[in-house]
């Protein structure tokens, strides 16, 4: 299993060990996504399925690139959550149906509950850690502030990265509009009023989202 | 949730084969239903065979039809231009479906094999005949106010089911008398899609008329002239983000006020997309007005029975088409 530890390399450093690292990491990274299924050959044996069976996927969260071993059964909010303690991203219902696990992959909205982390590979993840800039909040987490766009906080992620997405997609030209598009988001404390003027706030602001 | 065996081939004949030679493996695309059936352990595969590495995925235009790939997400084909210019009543469905989030995830191959949202055959606690076979029907005597008024089996309705078909796609779909191309060890074949989804019989635990191996290519939508007066009506529980109470999808093409060709079918009210010819029939040559629409959609009910809880679709159904059809003819 320690052929492929759980890894991490960060492009940003500058630190000539952690170079040398991330140079290794990265070559072994280039080589998996021209073969990625070589890569996953360990899981298509015919052999009798033991549950401590871990398949190993590369995949950037955040934009740093990983190299886990994951159970195969695992979705990928609870590799957030679970083993990268990244509990910004919440289990609401975890069945589809209230939108407080969306995550971007690829750039798109998902709902990271009903994806398998195992089916990710190669692609990039954006959580709500990732919004941010350091300290300085994303414009629409500034908004939600101003508007007062959360109560109990429990859905405000995943509704800070399906506003992101509403507005890049084209549909946050008007409350209605929003209220369609951000119709996968549940909030038991009623605070859709004022999610709408936030996002709609930053659209007619023109801050790049 | 049951451990599987993951494998995502990028070869087509490889991920047939991989699920031809195990009875307990499954195709995977978007998950969205059936990691959801998965964790509630109504399937349990014991092999998954991830499609995403299949070049399922084109959207084009062929002579005669346009054809979507069955690896199109709902969300790319919504909103893809040669869609919005030769079929926007199937923009409108897939708009009307699920979430922002869902549609980006959800597949058309998908879309088309998603299992029914009754909560009898997601709850294991009750019997079930689409979920185990001979158990019986929670629905039936249960709380069957979302339920089937069409297409009910006529042998022993203890052994059938009342669930209806989920799709929003799928009615449109029904409607614009659209192919699918599925391929299977046998090779391929093309099934029409009044011919894909099955009623329930006595073996509701089958969706569809499609082989176990077999896997969903593409669908063929052939050019039609309802580029214009075409209406996806959904009325649901809540505004949006709703599985269909009653649904419509309604095309006309219309010459000086006189309706040349009409389509319609009907959602959340049988175990398949519900198709109505007798209507249809009944508005060609026909002016466009709402008592036109009326005697239309008193065609469709005849064949209609009710449970102690979906009478309302008695009523929702023929106002629902009179309102869509209206729509669809702007007329006001």
């Amino acid at each position: 299993m320690d052929e492929f530890p759980d890894g991490v390399s960060r492009p940003g450093d500058d630190h000539q060990e952690d170079r040398r690292f991330f140079l290794k990491q990265s070559l072994a990274i280039a080589g998996l996504t021209f073969a990625p299924v070589s890569f996953l050959q360990a899981a298509e044996l015919d052999t009798p399925i033991d549950p401590a069976d871990k398949v190993k996927i590369a995949l950037t969260i955040n934009g740093t690139q990983r190299r886990l071993s994951i159970d195969p059964r695992s979705t990928l909010l609870d590799l957030l959550r679970e083993q990268l303690g990244l509990t910004g991203t919440k289990k609401g219902c975890d069945f589809g149906q209230c939108g407080a696990c969306t995550v971007h992959i690829d750039g798109q909205r998902t709902l990271s509950c009903l994806s398998f982390a195992v089916m990710q590979q190669g692609r990039k993840i954006t959580t709500v850690e990732g919004l941010s800039n350091g300290t300085q909040l994303h414009p629409l987490q500034e908004a939600f502030i101003k508007h007062d766009g959360f109560q109990c906080g429990y859905c405000t992620p995943g509704q800070l990265m399906s506003a992101v997405s509403c507005i890049r997609e084209g549909h946050a030209s008007s409350e209605a509009e929003i209220q369609e598009y951000m119709s996968g988001n549940l909030c038991r404390c009623g605070a859709y009023p004022n999610i709408v003027k936030a996002i709609l706030d930053v659209k007619t602001g023109g801050d790049p989202v | 949730m049951k451990p599987f065996q993951y494998i995502r081939p990028t070869r087509l004949k490889d991920a047939i084969e991989a699920v031809a030679s195990n009875p307990n493996a499954r195709y995977i695309a978007g998950g969205t239903n059936l990691i959801d059936l998965m964790k509630r352990g109504i399937v349990s595969p014991e092999k998954l065979v991830d499609i995403n590495g299949l070049p399922l995925k084109k959207i084009e235009k062929k002579t005669g039809f346009l054809r979507i790939g069955a690896l199109a997400l709902n969300s790319e084909v919504a909103q893809h231009r040669l869609v919005l210019e030769n079929h926007p009543l199937l923009a409108q469905a897939l708009n009307a479906g699920a979430s922002g989030q869902l549609r980006n995830m959800a597949t058309v191959g998908g879309n088309i094999l998603q299992r029914t949202r009754c909560p009898y055959f997601y709850d294991p606690v009750f019997p079930c005949n689409k979920r185990k076979p001979g158990t019986g029907c929670g629905a039936l005597e249960g709380i069957n106010r979302t339920h089937a008024i069409f297409g009910l089996s006529e042998n022993d309705p203890a052994q059938s089911c009342i669930a209806v078909h989920p799709s929003d796609f799928c009615v449109a779909l029904s409607a614009l008398d659209a192919t699918v191309l599925v391929v299977g060890t046998k090779g391929e074949r093309r099934i029409a899609f009044g011919d894909f989804h099955r009623l329930p019989g006595n073996s509701p635990d089958l969706d569809a008329n499609l082989e176990k191996d077999e896997l969903i290519l593409a669908v063929e939508i052939p050019d039609a002239v309802f580029t214009k007066h075409v209406h996806y009506l959904k009325i649901r529980d809540r505004a949006s983000y709703a599985f269909a109470l009653v649904s419509v999808a309604a095309a006309l093409d219309l010459e000086n006020n006189r309706i040349k060709a009409a389509r319609l079918a009907l959602g959340g009210v049988a175990h398949k997309p519900w198709r109505l010819f007798e209507a249809e029939k009944a508005l060609v040559g026909q002016p466009v007005s709402e008592t036109t629409f009326q005697k239309a959609a008193e065609l469709a009910m005849p064949s209609a029975k009710a449970f102690a809880h979906n009478a309302y679709k008695l009523k929702l159904v023929p106002n629902a088409i009179v309102q869509a059809l209206k729509s669809a003819a702007a007329l006001v």
